[in-house]
């Protein structure tokens, strides 16, 4: 289990980390969503240097995310080889033009077309993974409920990020207990097992945990309930912090580029760059 | 949403906490198929869906899904929508079973595996396709062999796991009238 640990809060002191929470996830979500609009090359280009330049500013090492940049661009390399399989003239589709560079065998040609493409499919998620990272890694877990209402999302739903957040380990211990009394008596989860055992197998595991997560929610809810949760519309956060002029450069920023990338797809009329059509 | 009961929120936190746990850390491998596991975190979805409604069923996939990609590094949000639909619809496909009183016979199981392999395909192969294809321009061929892939793993998951869970669950529960007066 401890082989592929989750990223959680590396706390530095920089500006990125200084600046509340709700500008960090407002940014985020604002700057995905401009990289998910978009198709255009110079400006997902634009945003992969500027997330690594955030990158940088974090003081987050890259040698700490080493592993999940490295999955990250496994997966990525997985789905452009299935793109290509599956459709190499995908960038003809798209790009209108075509020109062979490298005639393979039976329909695959590598065309410059594809290839381009597959370079913009390649930046639509460099774009994106430094900024999702930093929000990752530079978000204190606490203040996570506080800057979902800060967005303006319903304090109810914060609260259940924040238990989901705060019982993550606990699950997994339990889930850890479970599965050990139950191989001790014999329910094998191994690789010996055949496949349709082995999911069995697991409902033996899983029936105990939901058991006691059951429970867990009914105590849970009680507590919750006899302090008068819920009561009032309203409600504050400890951890909640005051907006400074950093929190709006960085908002400001965000809502540029969102506002860039919806400008150039309204003006051109397409979301693509075309480089062969001049 | 206005009337969130408390469960309802501790319920939508513990959820969404078993199913990160389950689909992050594990994995059964599917054969034949390299590089793709079953998730049994559906299982339990599809139990909390029928168990809590549709509104918890929803916020379970939608902040279990966002945390395991968010754990690995960057959200894939066509997939993490289509958790979300998920947990939505089997919700609203299972309103009419009253898992509460322990009843969970032959009827019962066909309606909710019904349910889940209808809201698998219209998640997998109408909804993260199609928003593979708007967001990604992601080639129909690939995205429609993901959305068949996805959907037969998955209802296989969601059909064992979930079905057994709910029938152990619907056995701890008193059954309605189950006290004769001698």
């Amino acid at each position: 289990m401890s082989k592929n640990a989750a990223l959680s809060y590396l706390p530095r002191k920089s500006v990125v980390h200084r600046m509340t929470g709700t500008t960090k996830l407002a940014f985020f979500l604002l700057w995905s969503t401009a990289a998910m609009l978009t198709y255009d090359t110079r400006l997902l280009a634009a945003m992969t240097v500027g997330g690594l330049v955030l990158f940088g500013v974090s003081r987050i090492k890259l040698q700490e995310v080493k592993g999940a940049l490295l999955f990250m661009l496994a997966l990525v390399m997985l789905n452009l080889i299935a793109i290509f399989l599956f459709s190499p003239d995908q960038g003809t589709a798209i790009y209108g033009t075509r020109h062979v560079i490298l005639p393979l065998f039976w329909r695959y040609n590598v065309t410059q077309e594809t290839l381009f493409y597959l370079l913009n499919f390649f930046l639509k998620y460099s774009a994106v993974i430094p900024v999702a990272l930093l929000f990752i890694l530079a978000t204190d877990p606490s203040e996570f409920a506080a800057s979902l209402a800060g967005i303006g999302v319903s304090y109810k739903v914060g609260y259940a990020v924040a238990l989901a957040l705060r019982y993550i380990p606990d699950v997994q211990r339990d889930f850890h207990n479970i599965s050990q009394a139950q191989q001790a008596r014999g329910v094998d989860l191994s690789a010996k097992d055949k496949t349709m055992t082995r999911l069995k197998n697991s409902a033996a595991i899983l029936l105990p945990l939901v058991l006691s997560s059951l429970s867990r929610i009914e105590t849970i809810s009680n507590a919750m309930e006899l302090r008068g949760f819920g009561k009032h519309k309203k409600r504050t956060w400890y951890v909640k912090r005051p907006f400074q002029a950093r929190d709006w450069a960085a908002m400001a920023l965000a809502a540029a580029v969102l506002a860039v990338s919806l400008g150039i797809t309204l003006t051109t009329g397409s979301r693509y760059f075309n480089p062969f059509v001049s | 949403m206005k009337k969130m009961s408390v469960k309802t929120v501790v319920a939508i936190g513990i959820g969404a906490a078993l199913f990160f746990v389950l689909g992050r850390f594990v994995a059964i491998p599917v054969p034949f198929v390299p590089n793709t596991t079953f998730s049994l975190q559906y299982g339990i979805l599809g139990l909390f869906a029928a168990l809590f409604g549709p509104i918890a069923g929803m916020l379970i996939g939608f902040i279990g899904h966002t945390l395991i990609d968010l754990s690995w590094g960057s959200p894939w949000w066509s997939w993490i929508i289509a958790s979300t639909c998920f947990g939505l619809m089997v919700g609203l496909f299972t309103r009419k079973l009253d898992l509460e009183s322990g009843s969970f016979g032959k009827k019962e199981i066909l309606t909710f595996n019904l349910a889940q392999i209808a809201s698998h395909a219209i998640s997998w192969l109408v909804i993260a396709l199609a928003l593979d294809m708007a967001i990604y321009a992601e080639p129909f061929a690939k995205v429609l062999t993901q959305g068949i892939t996805a959907t037969i793993l998955n209802s296989i998951a969601t059909g064992v796991v979930g079905t057994l869970l709910i029938m152990a669950y619907a056995k701890t529960r008193t059954k309605k009238g189950s006290l004769n007066k001698e």
